[in-house]
């Protein structure tokens, strides 16, 4: 599927007078997923940035049907969207849920799970700014390691927690990361999310210059590293196989890879820990694992294969 | 109009599948258990054409429906004790959106330790919410205040969420003869669902977003109105259901022998059924006693309560439920009332009943004879916490000493 950006709707779906900050990456995302989708979508947003960045009612910075929704009920409202939906006739409106790491990795955990055991007719975005951004930068079970924030002023001693694998294992249909840094991989992902039916989740990392401590013009660079350096591979799961992303492919020879400093260096959220080689060996340590994963997944669900389909078949 | 012998719950189920409610999600609990349990079998077998969503908690059970509500379906939840509990941020989210909605409270104590039995803690734990909370006395009760908590709901004067209680055991699983109406009498009587908005496409609504304070307040300003609106409405409703189907209960609260009452007996649920017998036997004795029963603790029947505090020498308000440190809710809002009297009218707050205690109509008696022969030799009588022990332990001091047993 190739994207030809001019050919999406160029609507105003991101409106002056927002609340976001400079450089905010889930504006970038919003508009994104309008774009991708179109107008026959709702939102539901549970707490986070953003239920903030829409700005002082009636009015609305993001030009989209909202339901917002208590911090850990996103996927369970639109879960009952979808069902009402259904019952008056109108299937084809797409549910959305657009949820921080927070709402999707720990509080709204638990709603995630369920909606995506029962398969619910749903897409669910993670926004993954890899904190607490809305209440001031505290650590999430999806904050990296070694990472500053609020609540780890010392750099955070837990890796990140691999929602999108998790998602993989309860046997949905339609599983991907993306990046803000590279919108038409996630508008191609989101098309084709859209065309599916089931619970469809896409992990979107999302660099916040303001909690991550970077120069606000630098979100897309931020992202588009993180996918460099190898730190955050890009990939879909589609019922049952498991491919990476055109972008990300070169990315699995080590020798492609930029070195993690380069990403780690322009965040002042890693300031402390530039000068400890045997930090930064522990995150490179991390990244090595990750491709092992990568590879095993893709060597079990490699298209046409079927045998991870089978082995979550048979589970 | 046929004539089931059904539980409260299954009252409860009759009356949802007779509203056409299109979307239903709920977590098991018991008591509240054989509602959804019915209402899956319902929608299974077809007799309601609703999508049953059966979640992971509580939490998401009143998310879902409110999400369902949202986007213009009508939609129903049951829970009981902690599950109400665990809802508790999402019942506040639900009234705050004026999105109409029903949800059925079977009345459970709180844990710990466990225990399933009825009391009135988790229902009145809700009170501050902007939740309209109708209680029953009776499984026929039951599925008339359901039916009529979605016209209440959805009526454009109120748009507000309806909690129907009803006591665990003593209604829930206890049989009893209810008139079921017809389902062509109750299309005609319930008009198609109404709301303030809906979340959709077509609409591109935003809801919740945040608003100015002063908004904010606003709207609590205007939660406040539509409860005193619904009060209208709730008298209105009963009325015409009368007309219809036969039965009235007399608006926000039920009357029992409060004409000439010298004295007036304020309580909700089952339990009021004993009183009533009480009071009957009261008369027997030369006692003028008259039973309030409260229909809805929210909106709170306030004007009539200050009615019958007018011109009764006492009040005694049984409490089936404690703010531990403050005094029994029913109580705390019959006193609020009564200051409009000057408080020259004797008042007692009897706590009683928790945790599944039960309370017969001899022990009501004995209570009510008692307080009447304190106020009597007194002329005036105030206690606001009079605690009925339960049998047995009818010392504070034998009480505490087997609490502290539990420590
Ligand atoms: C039940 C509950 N607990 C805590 C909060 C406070 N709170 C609001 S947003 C937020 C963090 C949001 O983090 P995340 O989901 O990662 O989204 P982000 O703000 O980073 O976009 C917290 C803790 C809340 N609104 N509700
Ligand atoms: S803190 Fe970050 S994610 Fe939140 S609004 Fe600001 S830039 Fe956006």
């Amino acid at each position: 599927m190739v994207i030809n950006l001019r050919k999406l709707p160029d609507k105003k779906y991101i409106m002056p007078g927002n609340a976001a900050c400079p450089g905010c990456p889930e504006t970038m995302g919003l508009r994104y997923v309008k774009m991708a989708l179109g107008d026959n979508v709702v939102l539901v947003i549970p707490a986070g940035c953003s239920s903030v960045i829409q700005g002082i009612s009636p009015y609305s910075g993001i030009n989209a049907p909202i339901l917002n929704i208590v911090f850990a009920a996103a996927a369970s409202a639109a879960t009952g969207m979808k069902a009402a939906f259904e019952a008056m006739g109108k299937d084809d409106v797409h549910v959305v849920v657009w949820a921080g790491d927070g709402g999707t990795g720990d509080i709204g955990f638990q709603a995630l799970s369920g909606a995506a055991e029962r398969d619910e007719d749903i897409i669910y975005i993670c926004v993954d700014n890899e904190a607490y951004m809305n209440t001031g930068i505290q650590r999430s079970s999806l904050t990296p390691y070694g990472a500053w924030t609020t609540t780890t002023w010392k750099g955070k001693k837990e890796h990140k927690k691999n929602i999108p694998m998790i998602l993989i294992s309860h046997g949905v249909k339609y599983v991907a990361t993306a990046s803000v840094g590279y919108p038409t991989d996630f508008i191609e992902k989101l098309q084709r999310a859209s065309k599916i039916k089931g619970f469809r989740y896409i992990h979107l990392l999302a660099p916040c210059p303001v909690g991550w401590r970077f120069d606000p013009a630098l979100t897309a660079k931020v992202a588009q590293l993180a996918v460099e350096t190898g730190l955050f591979p890009l990939y879909e799961y589609i019922n049952g196989e498991f491919k990476l992303s055109p972008i990300a492919k070169r990315y699995k020879d080590p020798s492609k890879r930029k070195p993690i400093i380069e990403y780690l260096k322009l965040q002042g959220r890693y300031r402390h820990l530039l000068d400890k080689p045997e930090e930064i060996k522990k995150i490179e340590e991390y990244i090595e694992n990750t491709w092992k994963l990568i590879e095993t997944l893709e060597e079990s669900f490699a298209p046409g294969k079927d045998r991870g389909k089978k082995i979550f078949d048979a589970l | 109009m046929p004539l089931m012998s059904l539980t409260g719950n299954y009252a409860v189920a009759h009356a949802v599948r007779l509203a056409r409610v299109k979307v239903i999600s709920a977590y098991p609990i018991t008591p509240q258990t054989t509602i959804v349990e019915k209402l899956s079998a319902m929608v299974e077998n077809g007799e309601l054409d609703a999508k049953m969503v059966r979640v992971e908690s509580e939490h998401s059970a009143l998310a879902t429906v409110f999400g369902a509500a949202s986007a213009g379906a009508r939609a129903f939840t049951a829970t009981s004790s902690h599950g109400l509990l665990y809802m508790h941020e999402v019942v506040w989210w639900a009234a705050g959106s004026r999105i109409p909605l029903v949800m059925a409270v079977v009345t459970r104590a709180i844990g710990p330790p466990w225990n399933i039995h009825v009391d009135h803690q988790d229902i009145f734990d809700q009170r501050d919410t902007g939740w309209i909370i109708g209680i029953a006395q009776e499984n026929q009760e039951v599925l008339d205040m359901t039916l009529q908590a979605f016209k209440l709901s959805e009526d454009p004067r109120v748009y507000l969420p309806v909690m129907v209680g009803l006591d665990g055991f003593i209604l829930s699983h206890t049989r009893a003869p209810v008139d079921v109406p017809e389902q062509e009498l109750v299309d005609e009587w319930l008009p198609p669902r109404r709301q303030p908005y809906v979340i959709s496409p077509e609409s591109n609504y935003v809801m919740g977003n945040i608003a100015p304070d002063e908004v904010h307040f606003l709207m609590r300003y205007s939660m406040h109105e539509a409860m005193e609106a619904a009060k209208t409405v709730i008298k209105e409703i009963d009325k015409e259901y009368g007309e219809v189907f036969g039965r009235s209960y007399g608006g926000l609260i039920e009357c029992h022998n409060c004409d000439d009452a010298d004295y007036i007996i304020v309580i909700t649920g089952s339990w009021s059924g004993d009183a009533k017998v009480a009071s009957d036997m009261l008369r027997e004795n030369g006692y003028k006693v008259g039973v309030a029963r409260i229909r809805y603790i929210r909106p709170w029947p306030k004007e009539e309560l200050e009615e019958l505090g007018s011109r009764a020498k006492g009040i005694i308000v049984f409490d089936r439920a404690i703010s531990m440190g403050g005094y029994g809710p029913l109580y705390s809002d019959v006193a609020g009332t009564l200051y409009s009297n000057g408080g020259k009218t004797s008042l007692v707050g009897v706590i009683a009943g928790l945790a599944g205690v039960d309370v017969g109509a001899e022990t009501f008696k004995e209570t009510i004879t008692s307080i009447i022969h304190k106020i009597e030799e007194n002329g005036f009588f105030f206690e606001p916490q009079l605690w009925l022990l339960p049998k047995d332990y009818s010392s504070r001091e034998k009480m505490m000493e087997v609490a502290k047993r539990w420590l």
